[in-house]
């Protein structure tokens, strides 16, 4: 099979899929079956990408043109094939998660769930693909409305509220900035193609790429950058696995993707650096990255406080961007690789967490790693990467942004960086610390309480490996992304 | 001079005036319907002036007779007064219905069924 | 030849399937004459169409009078694809008719139904065909009394009052453009078309002629519903028969859209119309305030149907923002959305027929929980409702797109920000019924409620495919849209 006819496949196999969830309706168990071989098909059709792209190829099908100079497009670059691995990879994991988790919780509407999953992970192969903006934008949609039931799957009226402002906020900034950023540039250089060193230069004023760069990137609204991120904390009130993949990884990395792709092939590392058009949402990225950690301490429930950590470790993908660099743009790359990895694993252990005891506040999780080993392990590990310590994969990603920084001479972005990390340790660590060693508060702990269904400790104990194993092996994760230049 | 001369003209615009009043004003449906056909009508004689021509006749060709009116805006408005007939019938079927329906023709009271209802 | 009648056979068939209907007093045989002959016409605009883009304008003279004395009948590029969105939003929907009218109107009416159809089609098919400006006046009053006709037929006793609201409002329209006409007249002698804009520029400068001009627009205007002027469409739409709704969002505003363009660019010219009248200086405003009022009013609307009326006339208002944009970007822009608008607002107003045929209502409250009684049905909403809000892959995002560009070609941010907002607010208005109608709560009744029956969804789903098939492949409708807008306005030049 052609590199090109496998990326076509990637995308419409998962929607195809949906389409047999959706028939198996009475069937949980061939349902769910379906879910799993989707999810494996998937991985090996991505993995099946990587010799043609290691060799330096960029497998691409133009599909249709929809207007001059705009057209759908496919094309398999080393960005988005990483992104493309790890999104199907986890996906597996996930599904394993989510039988555990849909069951042992026992959600209503569950075909609908996996219908959509399967739709998001297609729009999430789609935007990893995306050969142009145009594309891009077209699968960041789709993502967009294809996740907005899973945000308001449990039909209350805080998850109705939660997904309209997930919905409003998502679709306002793509359609009030991101469209118009794309129309100018449009206008501008007659493609929205991805080009190597980027579509813009000579035919935008420089003074006003500044402008164009902040519409880009408030525009994507996946992203989280302050202060358009209120979307990612209204998520939470999705089911767990749905934050764990959706927004630790595919929704949220596809949006700070996004903007490494604009920044790399719409704009280019050179004309930015030589215009300094990127100071301006640096210092966005590191007002975010910082301001979202002290949020994330004031915040006692447990899928609340990731939610503000995501967001900032988001701000640290865009920060790497805006560094223009490539050393930078390596750690930002690898960043959403092992952050992918440690927060996917944390949301895991919260949804655990609440599966077995139904708690959801830190308050009150005191000693609970006691009588759930596992899953208090697996989050120990999980917020160590986060903070980017050895032994674990988050290291190697900050280790690269900070020499970013270092290349750029960015001395105050350094320092960002590494309070970052403290704050990291301030907010993160206590939860795994109190859970092993702390007191159990007020009445003693019920003995019933015991680990989460199976399929749920193995799939977090399965992502906890994962980051021993990215800190252990880098090297694919380096070669893929040093490719990119 | 000149402004009397045209008189037709005013009696046309005062017409008209009056009519889209009557429309405005009236809360019962056949007054509407009464005060739409002044204002259609004012249209009817503004087009016969348009064709009329001092001192014209008839266009039938008669030996000595050099000045004709223009036929053409008059047999234009015989269309547009067959028109206008057709929605005059048409509006009062309605306010036949209507009345059938709420038991009156006045645009408050049918206005206040519909609140309740 | 019968093909060099095809202009003629456009109109006549319809014209002549009405009456025939009446004399049938059938329902199913009125039914099956009328689909018939909207057919037949779809495929009469078709071969036009096809026609005009090989060897360019077709003239026709009627009864063989040539053209000052007789009326001619002239074909370009703009008419012939209005010709083909009336056609083609009659067929479909015509289509769809049968069971849901039958559902909806008294059975002893429903012949009745189908003449006015018929007449009503025939009336807006004269209106985008001929070339004679008093003609317009007759076709359109035609097709004013038959849906005027066709509104009343409704069960809901709210319907009359509806039609009769209609009646009085469309009345004075089509009078201010008979008073228009006669003014025109009056100064040039000539109803033709092209007689009249080669004459009007060596009077254009008495007071005459630009009352003319001033009447032409508001009795046009208040056929288009455009804002100001749009106070008869909400009830109209919402109170008559669904089918009727479905046929009246797709041709009848849009006919009047048409005329817009007609008068403004090829009868009184780029010159008049905006250098002397500055009517763009008006329009402009004008439309921004439509979109702006009339879809945040839509958001409050309980009644769906009455929603979407709303915002059609928002919808109207993108179309005369384009046309004030005076560019061939800008009049592209408003010709496509004539085009897509019809597609996505018909096809939400068929989707409604077919709730209304199993849930018996549209209101918000009644649609709780639907999604899953009548999966297909709300499918096809729901990418009709993000056709409407422009999402990538739609028609709707096409139109936005060359609005924007259009409105970015005069360096406009501003104007193009206010349009992606705007979008904003029909992205609400439809997420209510969305949200309603997948995370609501479902009523007592709603294990009862079945899907719609498949006579209804074909229909149904053949204009939604129409949604996405001319929102990915745009060739037809951009290059259409584009040739008719450097026709327009090329003409003046």
């Amino acid at each position: 099979m052609s590199p090109e006819l496998t990326a076509v496949l990637a995308v419409i196999v998962p929607f195809l899929g949906s389409i047999g969830i959706g028939l198996l309706d009475q069937y949980p168990n061939p349902r769910e079956t379906v879910t799993l071989i989707l999810a494996a098909t998937l991985f090996l059709l991505v993995l099946s990408l990587i010799p043609a792209v290691t060799a330096g190829h960029h497998p691409g099908l133009r599909l249709v043109e929809v207007m001059p100079g705009v057209s759908l497009a496919l094309e398999v670059e080393p960005l988005g094939l990483l992104f493309a691995l790890i999104a199907s990879g986890l996906w597996i994991v996930t599904s394993v998660y989510s039988i555990g988790y849909m069951r042992g919780n026992h959600e209503s509407h569950q075909t609908r769930y996996y219908i959509c999953f399967a739709i998001a992970l297609s729009a999430t192969m789609g935007v990893a693909f995306a050969a142009n903006m145009f594309t891009l934008f077209v699968f960041y949609e789709v993502l967009t409305l294809s996740t907005y039931p899973l945000v308001a799957h449990k039909g209350t009226d805080e998850a109705k509220q939660g997904a309209r402002v997930y919905l409003v906020l998502l679709i306002s900034t793509s359609i009030g900035f991101l469209l118009l950023a794309m129309l100018w540039t449009w206008q501008a250089a007659g493609t929205l193609d991805f080009v190597k060193g980027g579509i813009l230069r000579d035919r935008v004023d420089p003074g006003l790429l500044p402008l164009l760069l902040a519409l880009y990137l408030f525009g994507i609204g996946k992203a989280a950058l302050m202060p358009f991120h209120r979307w990612l904390p209204s998520a939470m009130v999705a089911p767990t696995p749905v934050s764990a993949l959706l927004h630790a990884v595919a929704v949220v990395k596809a949006g700070v993707f996004t903007v490494v792709k604009v920044t790399i092939y719409i704009f280019g590392i050179e004309l930015l650096q030589d215009t300094n058009a990127s100071t301006f949402m640096m210092w966005i990225a590191a007002f975010t990255l910082l301001a979202a950690s002290l949020i994330a301490m004031t915040k006692d429930n447990l899928k609340a406080r990731l939610a503000y950590s995501t967001v900032s470790q988001l701000a640290y993908i865009t920060l790497g961007a805006m560094l223009v660099n490539t050393t930078a743009m390596i750690g930002a790359a690898m960043h959403i690789a092992t952050h992918a990895f440690g927060k996917i694993t944390l949301f895991f252990c919260a949804g655990a967490i609440y599966v077995a005891t139904h708690k959801t506040q830190i308050s009150e999780m005191n000693g609970l790693g006691r009588v759930m080993p596992f899953t208090y392990g697996a989050m120990l590990v999980g917020t160590l990467s986060i903070i980017g310590l050895p032994p674990f994969g988050g290291l190697w990603s900050k280790w690269y942004l900070a020499i970013g920084t270092l290349e750029a001479s960015q001395w105050i972005m350094l320092s960002v960086l590494l309070i970052s990390s403290l704050l990291n340790i301030a907010y993160l660590l206590p939860i795994p610390i109190y859970g092993f060693f702390g007191k159990t508060s007020g009445q003693p702990m019920a003995t019933s309480i015991k680990e989460a269904p199976l399929p749920m400790v193995f799939a977090l104990m399965f992502t906890a490996a994962g980051c021993v194993v990215l800190f252990l092996f880098p090297g694919m994760l380096y070669g893929l992304t040093a490719l990119l230049f | 001079m000149q402004v009397f001369g045209l008189y037709n003209y005013w009696v046309v615009i005062i017409l008209m005036m009056i009519g889209l009043y009557v429309v405005i004003a009236s809360g019962n449906l056949i007054k509407k319907i009464v005060g739409l056909n002044i204002f259609q009508t004012s249209v009817f004689i503004l087009y016969i002036s348009i064709g009329k021509l001092d001192g014209g006749t008839a266009p039938i060709l008669v030996e000595g007779v050099t000045s004709y009116s223009n036929p053409l805006p008059h047999v234009l408005i015989l269309t547009a007064i067959v028109v206008g007939v057709a929605t005059t019938a048409l509006g009062l079927a309605l306010a036949v219905r209507i009345h059938g329906a709420y038991g009156s023709i006045e645009e408050d009271e049918i206005q206040e069924q519909d609140n309740a209802s | 030849m019968i093909s060099t009648q095809l202009p003629a056979l456009q109109v006549v068939i319809p014209l002549l399937a009405g009456p025939t209907c009446l004399l049938l007093h059938h329902s199913r045989l009125s039914w099956g004459l009328a689909t018939s002959a909207s057919w037949v016409a779809l495929f009469i605009s078709l071969a036009l169409l096809d026609q005009v883009l090989a060897t360019g304008p077709i003239s026709y003279e009627l009864g063989g009078w040539a053209a000052p004395w007789g009326i001619e009948y002239r074909i370009d590029e703009i008419n012939a694809f209005v010709l083909l969105i009336i056609s083609g939003i009659s067929a479909i929907t015509i289509s769809f008719a049968r069971a849901s009218i039958e559902h909806e109107v008294h059975n002893k009416q429903v012949y009745l139904v189908y003449t006015g159809w018929m007449l009503c089609l025939s009336g807006l098919l004269g209106i985008a065909i001929t070339g004679d400006v008093f003609n317009v006046f007759v076709f359109l009053e035609i097709s004013s009394l038959s849906s005027y006709l066709l509104i009343s037929l409704s069960r809901d006793r709210r319907a009359l009052t509806a039609a009769f609201r209609y009646l009085v409002m469309g009345t004075i329209g089509a009078t201010f453009i008979l008073i228009g006409i006669a003014l025109l007249y009056m100064m040039t002698g000539t109803l033709n078309m092209s007689d009249l804009a080669a004459r009007i520029p060596s009077v254009s400068d008495t007071r005459t002629v630009k009352i003319a001009f001033a009447f032409l627009t508001a009795g046009i205007g208040l056929k288009a519903a455009m804002f100001p002027m749009h106070f008869w469409l909400p009830n109209a739409y919402a109170y008559a028969p669904s089918a009727i709704s479905a046929l009246f969002a797709g041709t009848a505003t849009k006919v009047a859209i048409y005329l817009l363009l007609r008068f403004f660019f090829t009868i009184f010219g780029v010159e008049f119309s905006f250098e002397t009248m500055k009517l763009d200086r008006i329009l402009l405003p004008l439309a921004l305030a439509g979109i702006f009022v009339a879809s945040t009013v839509a958001i409050f609307q309980t009644d769906i149907k009455r929603m979407l009326g709303y915002s059609s006339i928002a919808q109207i208002g993108y179309m005369v923002l384009g046309v004030s944009l005076v560019s061939v970007t800008g009049v592209t822009a408003a010709i496509l959305h004539l085009f897509n608008h019809a597609l996505m607002k018909t096809a939400l107003f068929v989707a409604l027929g077919c709730v209304f045929f199993r849930v018996g209502s549209v209101t918000r409250g009644d649609l709780a929980g639907i999604g899953y009684a009548m999966p297909w049905t709300m499918g096809a909403f729901v990418l009709g409702g993000l056709s409407l809000v422009g999402i990538p892959l739609t028609v709707g995002f096409i139109s936005k797109w060359y609005l924007i560009v259009a409105a970015l070609e005069q360096q406009m941010w501003w104007l193009a920000g206010l349009v992606l907002i705007s979008s904003l607010l029909a992205l609400v208005y439809v997420w209510r019924v969305i949200e309603i109608a997948y995370f609501g709560t479902p009523g007592d009744r709603s294990t009862e409620i079945k899907e719609a029956p498949a006579t209804l969804l074909i229909p149904t789903w053949i204009l939604i495919t129409a949604n996405i098939y001319f929102g990915v492949d745009t060739s037809l409708t951009v290059g259409v849209a584009e040739r008719a807008a450097q026709a327009l306005l090329g003409n003046v030049s």
